[in-house]
């Protein structure tokens, strides 16, 4: 397995503590950047490991900064973030975020496989390139996704669900355990919201985490094991599994 | 044939050759970054600004290249600073400060002794390129190729992908700085081959040349660089055959070959020999085709 010499950010890739969350918080306060406005106020949640969680709610609930805060995109004001029983960053190489679509150049000449290659980057660290084992690591992955046919295609020429199947197979490829999806349906068909529904059944299934902040009310209950209902940065209710308490 | 080997049996351009050729290349594969991430204008503003720094070099006898980096850092710092204390959006701030510098160049020049000495500065006079000069373009072409080269794949991640770059700790801010700094010391070197107003068209113009022709970053790079080269070789033999600029001539074998690939790149895609590369330089298609 490839080890950096320099990681990124000088970040040490600690193992999850035994029993704890794969994702808790308690106290969170996020503020929109530059204002006073609150994105997040005084939350509190826990995501039990290997189960799948929705996110609800209006525009500016907070689904989006939640999943950021998570992924150490966004710094919070005040409050407590544990990864895995960790502080943010420290196993970062188990977090992978799915930003909504839109928030990538899809036009820019890579192709699929190099796509889900950068999934290994955060093993490699600076300074050191991709080695045997990441490139079999990606391939494998384009494998289990159905796209070792489509891998050499730019990324911007796959279909909207291919897009987001690639961007599981790298969030698979780093090995990630949490995997936080920002509106990944948004702009997809019915047959290609199922396959990717039918997937983040089998993650599930694998061990993985799941936190998905959509939009589709049609059948939350059946397809997650909870449901967190925000609205103006505070958790209104939790429907299905208690894995998170609210403020 | 016979008159080319005799052309490059003049020192000066054997000298212009290899200095034309390496900053060529060094814009070029730079040229690759700058023309994905729609810096071209940044590039530009970066050129035209170094115009005072090199005035007041050369009215002081002072080194030209160290006058023009120093007013290109100058430039950068003013446009950060602008942009971070007032409400103005970096693009307009770009456009201000750098019309400002490039006036102010042209205001030292007026009052200089005489506009012949500094109109070089303004279209390059790669003939004059000393062994003193060559060196330090060699130096500086070779630390911006050796800096993109280690740092390439988090280049290209936060090309596309800033979100995923930040989420495991590359800090896609220090990457565009860098990039920048690379981007001055290419820019101020160029200057010497084609000039202060043309600077421009060897980052942009063999990168967007080479996103004709191919959908990978790594072989638009190599592509961009052998245009440039090829320019550069191109631009320079039939100025010393016609008697026209140098700097004017090498940007127009880069156009040229431009429009050829634009010709051929566009029968290609009518007939489907190169598919898929009707729209390479324009915006992003970021919801893809619907399944």
């Amino acid at each position: 397995m490839t080890r950096a010499f320099f990681p990124y950010a000088l970040r040490t890739h600690h193992p999850p503590r035994e029993q704890s969350p794969a994702f808790e918080a308690s106290g969170l306060r996020v503020h929109y950047q530059g204002t006073s406005c609150l994105a997040l106020d005084n939350l509190t949640i826990q995501v039990r490991q290997s189960s799948k969680v929705a996110l609800v709610g209006p525009n500016g609930a907070g689904k989006s900064s939640l999943l950021k805060v998570a992924a150490g995109l966004l710094n919070p004001s005040a409050g407590k973030v544990r990864i895995f029983g960790n502080p943010v960053g420290a196993c970062h190489h188990r977090v992978a975020y799915l930003p909504q679509r839109g928030e990538m150049d899809w036009s820019f000449p890579i192709s699929l496989y190099k796509l889900v290659l950068t999934g290994r980057y955060v093993h490699t660290g600076w300074l050191r390139w991709p080695g045997k084992s990441d490139y079999a690591i990606a391939q494998a992955m384009l494998e289990k996704f159905d796209l070792s046919h489509l891998s050499q295609r730019q990324i911007g020429e796959l279909s909207g669900g291919q897009q987001q199947r690639a961007l599981l197979a790298r969030a698979l490829a780093q090995e990630a355990d949490l995997l936080l999806l920002d509106e990944p349906l948004n702009g997809l068909d019915t047959g290609a919201q199922v396959y990717l529904y039918y997937l983040m059944d089998q993650l599930a299934l694998e061990g993985k985490t799941l936190v998905v902040a959509t939009h589709d009310r049609g059948n939350l209950y059946a397809r997650f094991d909870s449901v967190v209902h925000l609205e103006a940065g505070r958790i209104r209710e939790i429907s299905g599994i208690p894995c998170a308490r609210t403020n | 044939m016979q008159e080319l080997i005799e052309a490059f049996q003049f020192p000066f351009m054997r000298n212009a050759l290899l200095a034309a050729v390496m900053i060529g290349v060094t814009c070029a594969v730079l040229g690759a970054h700058v023309v994905q991430r729609r810096m071209a204008f940044v590039g530009d503003a970066l050129a035209h600004s170094t115009l005072p720094g090199l005035v007041i070099a050369h009215l002081c006898g002072w080194s030209l290249s160290l006058g023009g980096l120093v007013s290109a850092l100058l430039t950068a710092l003013l446009i950060a600073w602008v942009t971070r204390h007032y409400e103005i959006r970096e693009d307009t701030a770009i456009g201000i400060v750098f019309t400002g510098m490039f006036a102010l160049g042209v205001l030292l020049m007026s009052r200089a002794a005489s506009y012949r000495d500094l109109t070089h500065m303004l279209f390059g006079n790669v003939l004059g390129v000393t062994g003193k000069d060559l060196g330090l373009i060699a130096g500086v072409a070779g630390v911006v190729l050796l800096v993109l080269f280690l740092f390439h794949k988090e280049l290209e991640l936060t090309g596309f992908d800033q979100t995923h770059a930040r989420v495991i700790g590359i800090p896609s801010g220090a990457m565009r700085l860098l990039l920048l700094a690379l981007l001055t010391l290419t820019v101020v070197t160029g200057i010497q081959a084609v000039g202060v107003i043309l600077t421009n068209a060897l980052l942009v113009t063999p990168a967007a040349t080479a996103s004709l022709l191919s959908r990978s970053f790594g072989l638009r790079m190599a592509l961009a660089a052998m245009i440039a080269a090829l320019s550069a070789f191109t631009g320079l033999v039939s100025s010393f055959f016609l008697g026209a600029s140098s700097g004017a001539s090498i940007v127009l074998a880069c156009c040229g070959i431009f429009s050829l690939v634009a010709v051929i790149a566009a029968l290609g895609n009518k007939f489907g020999v190169l598919p898929g590369n009707s729209a390479p330089i324009g915006p992003p298609s970021d919801q893809g085709v619907k399944e």
